[in-house]
């Protein structure tokens, strides 16, 4: 009983960031945009529906009480302006630029996060945020797996979505932009424009993501967003191979485990004092596992990101460069 | 309100400066974003600490130069410190960046660089724990040097570095033959492979000019601040603004970005708290994007 229990914790969470891959995949995998801040996005949908659904409290602003799904509603719409945003001020300029750019938007939100006490609570976080199926918590298993339900439904319904969307017109025109951005502007599509578009529906769905979790977990703090989130969902992305939705879900559950399964090894092996350098050791390894993947097989488990000619001619030059200064 | 800020600032502004000038030499020549820059000046600095304590280790204590809080061995310890970071940057360069390069997908290489700066981050984290720790605990008397300014005499001595270090760089990018090939290749990297400039030597100097440089950055963080995994890192967005406001490729542009930004974080500090200091980073980027996007000195893209 226990460990199906578990089974369904671990399953919640790791849909749960497998949302947060689906988002990105939007914006990269799909469109190509770079973004490294998206653990601010994730934070501002849970700060937004906490926000929104939580019973009043002196101490901070609002607590409006309002029901769960409103709350839901809510981060997405914040999240998606937020990203807009962000989208606006630097889809005209180099890619990079939007990579610095999101970044930045991470760190100021973790700054809002800990410091604006009459918003976010600061560094205690945000409690007693309401928890669909509250009642149920007497039967923890009941309860996981209700939790269960209502984040699968989520993570499927938003599944459905994109795969529909990355074939429509819609998602053909990303895809245009992504391979060939000439060649779909002489055509007549304004790059900036579904660019923006696709970033804001991104960041909506990383928010829903972040609203989920806090409404799971029922207390939100600042430490949840550090820049460790941004890259362990990049790290699933790129495992499960980006461009493909199901290559997102896969991939997220799949590192999710490998997260999971060596935290408890580490905590298992290492004596409490140890315990520090050795999740320090966890997330090392992880990075050198994200780099070995992009030298070695760059297109993850499903990956569907095609050899581009325009970019083979350029890539023979391009070796042919290194392997001569090598 | 005092003008401390002033000295506050432009000692966060050298510090700002010098890891922006190894960003903006990678992001012109290299062409990308290298995120894991910051973790080159932390490391760097632990590189330049294991120094120090092995030649205090060897031959005792030593006594500080005149009114500074370091003696020698800082000094030689950080002249070894700027190789091994040269060489780890070179090396990184080797094992990850360069065979990424030559698959012509630039922003696959900022992913690496962001997965390498976590590993060397956690490595560090792993090696040192996150524990502070400082070169000399050491307290210095600032000296008033009028308008209620005060400065130690180590603040001294490391503006005078940096503006040693700043002018040599300039000299170098404007005045030698490297120099010109580093400028040929950020300007037009086809046409600079037309003319025959040895590109591999070209990127083995960006990277040393970058490497050396981030350790002197983090060196100076250690002395005046304190020395901790995450020192680079929390460097990184200021030193992308400074960069970017500078204009990209541009050096001298690099150094004013920074201490622009040094001094309005100290600003910042005094009128609003300290709390929002890495706020005003991001604040002085998004304006440099919506009004001016190549900056003080940039150049258009070719």
């Amino acid at each position: 009983m226990d460990l199906l229990g578990y089974g369904a914790f671990f399953l919640t969470t790791a849909l749960i960031f497998s949302l947060v891959t689906l988002g990105l995949n939007l914006q990269w995998g799909l469109t190509g945009l770079f973004n490294v801040g998206l653990a601010g996005f994730v934070a501002i949908g849970a700060y937004t529906s906490a926000l929104l659904t939580t019973p009043d409290d002196a101490a901070r602003l609002g607590g409006f009480g309002l029901p769960i799904l409103v709350g839901w509603l809510g981060a997405m719409v914040v999240g998606g302006i937020a990203a807009a945003l962000t989208g606006m001020a630097t889809l005209r300029l180099r890619s990079d630029y939007l990579a610095i750019t999101t970044f930045g938007v991470a760190v100021v939100v973790q700054l809002v996060a800990l410091n604006a006490q009459k918003l976010t609570g600061g560094p205690f976080g945000i409690g007693f945020i309401p928890r669909p199926f509250g009642g149920l918590a007497e039967t923890p298993l009941l309860f996981n797996l209700s939790n269960l339900a209502v984040v699968s439904v989520v993570t499927l319904v938003a599944y459905l979505a994109l795969e529909h969307l990355s074939r429509s017109p819609w998602g053909r025109v990303l895809k245009a932009l992504r391979e060939d951005e000439r060649a779909a502007i002489s055509l007549g599509k304004s790059a900036r424009f579904y660019r923006v578009q696709a970033f804001a529906v991104g960041g909506a769905i990383m928010a829903l993501a972040g609203a989920l979790q806090a409404h799971f977990t029922g207390f939100i703090a600042p430490d949840n967003y550090l820049p460790i989130l941004t890259f362990q969902v990049w790290v699933m992305l790129i495992v499960g191979g980006s461009g493909s939705n199901l290559g997102a879900v896969i991939g997220s559950i799949l590192v999710w485990a490998i997260w999971a399964g060596s935290g408890t090894l580490t905590s298992i092996l290492f004596p409490p004092e140890q315990q520090a350098r050795a999740a320090a050791l966890q997330i090392a390894a992880i990075g050198v596992m994200l780099c070995v993947i992009l030298l070695i097989r760059p297109n993850g488990l499903f990956g569907d990101r095609p050899r581009r000619p325009r970019f083979s001619k350029r890539a023979k030059i391009a070796a042919g460069e290194s392997s001569s200064g090598s | 309100m005092s003008l401390q800020f002033v000295v506050d600032g432009l000692l966060t502004g050298s510090m700002i400066g010098l890891g922006a000038i190894g960003v903006t030499l990678t992001y012109s020549i290299l062409r990308f974003s290298n995120f894991a820059h910051g973790d080159f000046m932390a490391w760097g600095t632990y590189a330049t600490l294991a120094v120090v304590s092995a030649i205090g280790a060897m031959v005792g204590k030593v006594a500080p130069i005149g009114p500074l809080s370091f003696g020698w061995p800082l000094i030689v310890a950080l002249a070894v410190g700027m190789a091994f970071t040269a060489l780890l940057a070179l090396l990184l360069d080797k094992v990850l960046f360069a065979r990424l390069r030559s698959q012509g997908q630039a922003i696959i290489v900022v992913m690496a660089s962001f997965g390498a700066s976590m590993a060397l981050r956690s490595l560090l984290e792993f090696t040192f724990t996150s524990r502070p720790t400082y070169f000399s605990r050491a307290i210095q008397i600032a000296m008033p040097v009028g308008f209620g300014i005060r400065i130690t005499p180590d603040q001294i001595a490391l503006l005078l570095l940096t503006a040693v270090l700043v002018l040599a760089v300039h000299l170098l990018m404007t005045r030698t033959q490297t120099g010109r090939s580093m400028q040929a290749l950020s300007q037009n990297a086809a046409l600079a492979r037309i003319v025959g400039i040895d590109v591999a030597s070209v990127v083995r100097v960006t990277w040393v000019i970058g490497g050396a440089l981030a350790c002197v950055a983090g060196v100076m963080i250690g002395i005046l601040v304190q020395i901790r995994p995450f020192m680079g890192f929390d460097m990184l967005l200021p030193m992308f603004a400074a960069a970017i406001l500078g204009g990209i490729g541009s050096i001298p542009g690099a150094v004013l970005g920074g201490l622009i930004i040094g001094l309005a974080e100290a600003g910042a500090v005094q009128l609003i708290g300290a709390e929002w200091r890495a706020a005003v980073s991001f604040i002085i980027l998004m304006a440099v994007l919506f009004v001016r996007p190549i900056g003080l000195f940039g150049v258009r893209e070719r």
